[in-house]
């Protein structure tokens, strides 16, 4: 069967998806995602769709789902790379996705995600000297 | 062929005569188009009526063989509407045929009432669609200037321009409609791909109104901007539109907004890690400008 594939990074999940999503593929990506997450401990997800030309309201919903799940797994979500023509019809669609973090491409998501992930870990760790000022 | 264009190519040189001295006695535009122009304006009108292919009646003036007169006719109402004539003017040269034909009429058929009336309301039509025919070429050449100078607005009036790495900057000036937004919507989104830009600020100084579509087009290139990755700011709102915006019920809470193009360059500069400092004179002969570090 047709799959997507997810890379590990260190504590990050690489999903770059090159081909034309149809519901199915997309359904199965979620399900593989979530337990990739929970397998790899990943602190973050990052998912390129800059080769994705074609979205439809249901592929739109199913990338906004796919962000929540990550957040209660614990793991931030970045869509990078998004088309123009994707963006629009997506707008179009009345889809803004407002849960979903985005960025230019590949490089600045990591960035992003380095940035969010690493605060967590610091704002974690201080909790104890925080108190203590 | 009907005995009216028998008639006409006939006495042709009477009519032609007769027409060109009735064009001189009317109130025209002597300053916008000389005696001998006008003269062979006429001369090739009337030709182009005599010497139709046989055949042709004057009722159908649809038919094949009409088509270089109605050919004739346009480029009349276009060099002339190029000159400065109003279509109406164009018009009345068609129409001072009428008498002239009328006299005609009157010479072949004086005798016979019944005949007489059949011709003349056959002239009084036939005019009537070639003076219709000049006025139609009038407005349909200048429904392609109108045409043609909306497209170059369109292309004009949505330049990209980028002021920093990383910031670009779209200055809007004019109405927005729906079809101008979609190439705004298009060039910008464009622009932060081809430039790699975090940040776009628009900067609607030179729009005049913003109503509740003008909004909802903004936000939806704002939100689209944001689905890829960049962040937007919207720029040059003017106290009347901010009364306007808030009185619509408009929400752009979730917009960052500042009053001036440079609050908003100050603030992506800011967002990308950069600042505007003053150098001092006395440190740096050399250079005088402030500077982005």
């Amino acid at each position: 069967m047709e799959r997507i594939p997810i890379l590990r990074m260190g504590n990050y999940l690489l999903v770059t998806i090159q081909v034309d999503m149809h519901d199915k593929l997309a359904l199965t990506l979620q399900d593989d995602l979530t337990n990739r997450i929970t397998e790899a401990n990943a602190k973050g997800v990052l998912i390129d769709i800059s080769s994705l030309e074609i979205v439809d309201s249901f592929i739109g919903r199913t990338l906004a789902n796919i962000a929540s799940m990550a957040r209660v797994l614990d793991a931030e979500t970045v869509v990078v790379g998004m088309q123009p023509a994707v963006a629009i019809t997506l707008v179009e669609l009345g889809m803004s996705l407002p849960g979903i973090r985005t960025a230019l491409n590949v490089e600045s998501g990591m960035e992003y995600l380095r940035e969010t992930v690493a605060d967590h870990e610091e704002s974690d760790g201080y909790i104890g000297d925080s108190a203590e000022d | 062929m009907s005995k009216l264009l028998e008639a006409i190519q006939e006495n042709r040189k009477s009519i032609l005569q007769d027409w060109t001295q009735r064009l001189r006695s009317v109130d025209r535009r002597r300053d916008l188009l000389d005696d001998r122009e006008l003269d062979t304006d006429a001369g090739n009108v009337l030709s182009a009526i005599a010497d139709v292919p046989a055949g042709t009646t004057l009722e159908d003036f649809s038919a094949v063989g009409w088509q270089p007169l109605k050919e004739l006719l346009t480029n009349l109402s276009v060099s002339r509407a190029a000159k400065g004539f109003s279509p109406s003017e164009t018009a009345i040269f068609v129409f001072s045929l009428k008498p002239s034909l009328f006299t005609l009429a009157r010479q072949q058929w004086g005798k016979d009432a019944g005949e007489l009336f059949l011709e003349i309301s056959a002239i009084n039509e036939f005019v009537d669609k070639l003076a219709l025919h000049t006025t139609d070429s009038y407005i349909h050449g200048r429904d392609q200037v109108i045409a043609r100078q909306q497209e170059e607005m369109l292309e004009l009036s949505t330049p990209v321009v980028t002021l920093w790495e990383g910031i670009v900057a779209l200055p809007l000036i004019g109405t927005l409609d729906s079809a101008r937004t979609q190439v705004v919507m298009e060039s910008l989104l464009q622009a932060i791909v081809q430039t790699n830009s975090r940040f776009a600020i628009i900067d609607i100084t030179g729009v005049p109104t913003v109503d509740t579509l003008v909004a909802q087009h903004l936000l939806k290139t704002i939100t689209a901007a944001r689905l890829m990755g960049a962040e937007c700011i919207l720029s040059g709102i003017r106290p009347q539109i901010a009364q306007t915006i808030v009185h619509l019920g408009i929400n752009l809470e979730d917009v960052i907004t500042k009053s001036k193009l440079a609050d908003a360059f100050r603030l992506a500069l800011e967002r990308s890690g950069r600042k505007v400092v003053r150098v001092d004179k006395a440190n740096s002969a050399s250079t005088t400008n402030p500077r982005v570090i």
